[in-house]
């Protein structure tokens, strides 16, 4: 992999910092008066999600990460692997727990996700902001409440729960924005 | 494609034609003339820290370079040597790799030299200056040590504070530091990380007497406590705007210096500068007592009209230009 110095540092690219790969997301350079320059970057760690802020020697460089995103399909899963597929190439990617992570609780067959591919193999996977799922359980609603208040839990067929209004009804498919794990209409029907 | 436009609004393109001729107007009272000198000249600065873009300038010989200048001190001073008396400039300045929210690659500067004083009375000059162009009524003046006791509780001339105690502490206050920091870096990364956010607050304020290993080209001088180097820079709401000097009159102690420099490009893996020998020959046949002081203009325009980076300053910023 090629390596970055800190004058090539910008937004999006991709690092590695302490054996981690990182994706930049801000990088600032100072330098008061006379004297050493410095980088101050900011940095996601790509494994943990976590953000550091680290500085650098202006001129000291990084090694590039293997890191890219692709937009994959959800296959299936045999209970420790996912597997995504290329739906170009119908090259498959078996992406583990880890990978996953809590995304499990969105994945749809033949649904696309962003999936980030780190020497290869999958590192993480970001749902759609808007999925539409069926919902496998959940209580009979009370007739006349359909106007305002009230939620209950409901079931999916992903094994999610999330709460929808008491007028939803079991074998729905509805609506939900995965970045907030919340309800948001019931799936037009097409 | 719409960054044809301008990176600067119409306003402030307006506010800089204001500020230059406000600039002028200053001089021009104090009977301080204004010069032009070579930006692409045949000699550089050898400062380690200063990057310079070289320019191939001779059809014959594609290896023959001429160098932007990364400021107009070494021509001006050799106007000075031949007597032309105080003298001010403002002109475009280059520095190569200097790009970020406070830094251009092209830039504009404001330098200039007013024999006899020492810089002290400089300090005060640029203070009636920023303060005339910024509405501000006052300012401060710390030295380098009193501003580190001040807000990191180190005293700089404590023989136990060493390179090693200096990181120390550099590390408890940041985090993970930059693997091989000098001594200077370290103390260039608590001012830069630490000590600048602090005086933010603060208005105008001169910090001075600065360590002798940060001289750059300012005269060294005996104080109570020791040898500083009679240098100063200015910070304006905890923004470095200019750097000044006693200067450097002495021609073994500025051969000095830049052999010094050139030691530190070697051991850096720089590329060696060839010593500017019009200079030396103007400096040894005499440069007048004198003090000189170089401000960013387009940093003091950003304090003026309120915006926080320079872009906004500049008609077409690095990437519009």
């Amino acid at each position: 992999m090629a390596n970055f110095s800190t004058n090539e540092f910008k937004s999006g690219l991709k690092v590695m910092l302490d054996g981690d790969p990182c994706s930049i997301l801000e990088n600032e350079f100072v330098k008061p008066g006379k004297g050493q320059a410095f980088n101050r970057v900011k940095l996601r760690n790509l494994k943990s999600g976590r953000v550091w802020e680290r500085t650098f020697k202006s001129g000291d460089s990084l090694e590039g990460a293997d890191v890219m995103d692709m937009t994959l399909e959800y296959s299936y899963t045999d209970g420790e692997f996912w597997y995504f597929m290329d739906p170009a190439s119908y090259e498959q990617f078996g992406a583990d727990r880890d990978a996953v992570g809590e995304t499990a609780k969105w994945l749809k067959e033949q649904e696309q996700y962003e999936v980030t591919l780190y020497n290869g193999a999958p590192l993480a996977i970001t749902p759609p902001n808007f999925i539409e799922l069926a919902i496998t359980e959940t209580d009979p609603g009370l007739k006349g409440d359909t106007a305002q208040g009230g939620s209950k839990p409901a079931t999916l067929s992903t094994g999610a729960v999330v709460r929808v209004p008491l007028f939803i009804t079991e074998g729905e498919v509805i609506r939900i924005d995965t970045r907030s794990g919340e309800y948001v209409s019931r799936a037009s029907r097409s | 494609m719409s960054d044809w436009r301008p990176s600067a609004s119409l306003d402030t393109i307006a506010a800089r034609a204001k500020l230059l001729h406000q600039l002028r107007a200053f001089f021009a009272v104090r009977g301080v003339m204004e010069v032009e000198t070579p930006l692409l000249a045949q000699a550089t600065v050898p400062d380690p820290n200063l990057e310079v873009f070289a320019v191939s300038a001779d059809v014959t010989d594609a290896s023959l370079y001429r160098f932007l200048q990364t400021s107009p001190e070494f021509a001006m001073k050799r106007l000075l040597a031949a007597g032309s008396g105080d003298i001010f400039q403002i002109s475009k300045a280059f520095r190569k790799e200097e790009s970020g929210r406070h830094h251009n690659p092209e830039f504009s500067l404001l330098e200039w030299y007013r024999v006899d004083w020492d810089h002290r009375m400089l300090i005060r000059e640029v203070a009636e200056l920023v303060c005339e162009v910024l509405g501000r009524t006052g300012w401060q003046v710390w030295t380098y040590r009193a501003l580190f006791q001040e807000h990191l509780s180190i005293d700089l001339f404590d023989p136990n504070m060493g390179h090693r105690q200096l990181a120390d502490i550099a590390q408890q206050r940041i985090g993970d530091l930059p693997l091989g920091l000098d001594y200077d870096a370290t103390l260039a990364l608590l001012m830069s990380h630490c000590i600048e956010p602090a005086i933010s607050d603060w208005g105008v304020v001169f910090v001075t007497e600065f360590p002798v290993s940060q001289a750059a080209l300012a005269r060294t001088m005996a104080v109570d406590s020791g040898t500083v180097a009679a240098r100063f820079e200015c910070y304006i709401d905890g923004r470095e705007v200019a750097n000044g000097y006693w200067e450097q009159c002495d021609v073994a102690g500025l051969t000095a210096q830049f052999l010094a420099d050139n030691e530190q490009r070697q051991q850096r893996g720089l590329p060696l500068r060839e010593l500017d020998q019009r200079l030396l020959a103007a400096q040894a046949e005499g440069l007048p007592d004198c003090a000189g002081v170089a401000l960013g203009v387009d940093r003091l325009l950003a304090l003026q009209i309120g915006v926080s980076t320079l872009a906004e300053t500049l008609s077409f910023d690095w990437h519009r230009a």
